[in-house]
């Protein structure tokens, strides 16, 4: 067989012809938003226990990120940066510190402009550290230790009310409810687990609530995990008091208040801060008589936003319980979304400028405006109460985002 | 001070929360005295139980307690395939290489388990869950004292089998002299299996008993253990009646101690004890010198 065998034409390169490639080439690098169709999409890593004990919280935070992604996807994107699009990336901190501090290494390396999420206490402290060595803004959710924002540490904010921020307000509303319904309840018990979370209540009600008119009968302390609750339970039955103040995850809580129903221990009220089960669907749902009427003070989406409605329904429709994590991590993409539209820039140094100088709308959280001060804690966020009443969790303070009154005393 | 009322209930209830430690124990201290192994995959085992029990409650909506009908044949032939065909072979006669194929096999399990079920912890909720059984003023749960009784009936079993049967006979003289044992013509990795499947019977026993009131996520038998470690070496190593009575002791003790000085120091009583215990019987309580 036959070839054409046209000559090559063998010009030399010439030295000038090199440099106008190669100028060439670099203006096409520099200016990758002229050629290319579609921006670059703005990465941002979200941080949650996907795996491990607190697998459940992770899953409904996922959803509510995922839902707020979107949204802002199909609403052009980010405005500033040429209409760029989210993209979440999700580290998985499989429940423990360490893993957390891995997984935002990880991030780190997929390349994401900030990291948002943590969880809880003790995984964000280590998290926000490890993004702090490579200057990875930090939004941290639900996660309460008054600590995480008070290392100097610039990539670190802070969406949701600290521990101070929100005992104070739960003290406040506590006498208001005790006030309001006659002041029934003198005389309280405090059980909490004997970790950083529950002891540091404990102590904190111990010193607030003399104070405030009540008579704090005893302190008592269980481990977690807890195989039975009957000591505790009994030794509550002896002391009689008209309330009862549990901080424990949500095992532990479940375990206590059925408890309680058995030996019918009948408190005036039940009133948690932080309560590891009794703001959650899950509870309300599996153990209805036990959750009746119990109160907390926690993270809560405003009720009557419509959103809200749409995110329960999703998370109900996928088979699973409703619970605070899903419209906190919803409206987390959201302040991140602004913070890079007003800094025009997804660059990580001006996405913490824009985060420290900037009021955001807060989503679906009560919060009003979120503006963050120099420790990069949210000032204007503040917990609500909610309280069980029939299948339903219901707020019931402050007024504006009250859906019902309060019952108060339970047991009268 | 508390009320007699109180101080009387909370001893109960330790009694009784006693004995499902003790159910557990009677695996335990039996796979010892028999194998001269400490069997680490215990607590995973356990967790196995608890699990197979939920499963046939959530799923085919039965009884917890009917359920031990079904989940202790199961768990017998586990146990006997475990220790026939795995851990047996894999340990090639050395006691340490036993430590260790059982050490893996609860790691094994444990993850195996959260890849199954994922890390929630699971409930059963029944009608007598938290019905209580009334004598006088003292309100008792009604699944514990369901547990006391059990016990003590599987207890009594147990000692039947091992006392009047010709199982039992061959169990026994592999446990006092495992060549002799073989010289006469018993089959010695038959009667380690048929050792390590009745311990697992038991915790069948031991996980239909918890369910009612308890719950059950990968990492429940970690929890449980432990003190079950403690009840093998307080009763004695490889005594029956040892884990019964070191198991409503050890129960006793964890009530008083949690009621006195709080739940979080409950267990200090529990390894107070351990450590006394060691020091001036280390025998234990019904423990022969070996």
């Amino acid at each position: 067989m036959r070839r054409s065998s046209k000559p090559m034409s063998r010009k030399p390169i010439s030295r000038r012809a090199v440099l106008k490639a190669g100028a060439a080439l670099t203006t096409l690098v520099a200016a990758p938003g002229v050629l290319r169709a579609e921006p670059a999409p703005v990465k941002v890593g979200l941080l949650q226990p996907i795996s491990g004990a607190f697998a459940l919280d992770g899953d409904l935070a996922k959803t509510g990120a995922e839902y707020a992604v979107k949204e802002i996807n199909d609403a052009g994107g980010i405005k500033t940066l040429g209409g760029a699009r989210l993209e979440l990336v999700i580290g998985d901190s499989r429940s423990n510190a360490e893993a957390g501090a891995q997984a935002t290494e990880d991030l780190q390396g997929a390349g994401v402009s900030a990291v948002l999420g943590g969880f809880a206490s003790g995984i964000a402290l280590t998290a926000t550290q490890a993004a702090a060595r490579y200057g990875l803004p930090f939004i941290v959710d639900c996660a309460v230790a008054d600590t995480i924002t008070e290392r100097g540490l610039k990539n670190t904010f802070r969406f949701n009310p600290n521990f101070s921020m929100a005992t104070e307000l739960a003290l406040k509303n506590l006498v208001k409810l005790n006030d309001d319904a006659g002041k029934p309840a003198k005389t309280v018990a405090i059980v909490h687990e004997d970790g950083l979370f529950g002891s540091g209540l404990a102590k904190l009600m111990q010193e607030k609530l003399p104070p405030l008119g009540f008579e704090v009968l005893e302190s008592i302390a269980h481990p977690t995990p807890a195989r039975d609750m009957s000591n505790v339970v009994l030794r509550i039955r002896s002391l009689n008091p008209d309330l009862i103040v549990p901080s424990h995850y949500f095992n532990e809580f479940v375990l206590f208040a059925r408890t309680l129903q058995q030996q019918r221990v009948r408190p005036k009220g039940i009133y948690a801060v932080f309560g590891g089960a009794a703001s959650s669907y899950r509870f309300v749902n599996e153990f209805p008589e036990a959750a009746q009427g119990v109160m907390d003070c926690n993270h809560w989406g405003d009720p009557k936003n419509p959103i809200t409605t749409k995110l329960r329904e999703t998370v109900t429709a996928a088979g699973k319980f409703y619970a605070y994590n899903t419209p906190i991590n919803y409206s987390l993409v959201h302040v991140f979304a602004q913070a890079v539209e007003k800094a025009g820039s997804a660059d990580r140094e001006k996405i913490i400028a824009s985060l420290a100088t900037n009021e955001f709308d807060s989503g679906l959280m009560p919060y009003g405006k979120t503006k963050f001060n120099d420790k990069g804690q949210n000032t204007s966020a503040l917990p609500l109460n909610t309280q069980v009443q029939g299948k339903d969790i219901k707020v019931i303070y402050p007024a504006n985002y009250a859906e019902a009154k309060p019952v108060f005393p339970i047991n009268s | 001070m508390y009320s007699p009322e109180i101080v009387i209930e909370a001893l109960l209830n330790g009694l009784m929360l006693g004995a499902i430690y003790a159910l557990i124990a009677l695996g335990l201290t039996l796979i010892y005295g028999v194998l001269h192994i400490v069997n680490f995959a215990h607590g995973a085992l356990l967790t196995v139980a608890m699990f197979a029990v939920w499963v046939l409650s959530a799923r085919f909506g039965m009884d917890p307690y009917l359920s031990i009908a079904i989940v202790a044949p199961l768990m017998f032939a586990f146990g006997y395939v475990l220790q026939r065909f795995i851990i047996g072979p894999a340990s090639h006669g050395k006691d340490n290489s036993i430590l260790l194929v059982t050490l893996g096999l609860s790691i094994i399990i444990e993850n195996a388990l959260l890849a199954g079920f994922q890390s929630d912890t699971r409930t059963i909720n029944t009608d007598y869950s938290f019905r209580v059984v009334e004598i006088g003023p003292l309100l008792l749960s009604f699944p514990r004292v369901v547990g006391l009784g059990v016990t003590v009936l599987t207890t009594l079993l147990l000692w039947l089998v091992l006392n009047r049967t010709d199982t039992g006979k061959a169990i026994r003289a592999v446990a006092k002299e495992k060549l002799g044992a073989s010289l006469v013509g018993i089959s010695v990795p038959h009667v380690y299996a048929m050792t390590f499947a009745i311990g697992c019977a038991c915790l069948a026993v031991a996980a239909g008993l918890l369910m009612p009131s308890f719950y059950v996520s990968p990492k429940t038998g970690a929890a449980f253990v432990l003190v079950a470690f403690t009840i093998v070496v307080l009763g004695g190593m490889g005594s029956v009646p040892g884990a019964l009575i070191g198991g409503l002791l050890i129960g006793l003790v964890e009530a008083a101690s949690g009621l006195f000085f709080g739940d979080s120091l409950g267990q200090i009583g529990i390894f107070l004890i351990f450590i006394v215990v060691l020091l001036f019987k280390p025998t234990g309580l019904f423990g022969v010198q070996q």
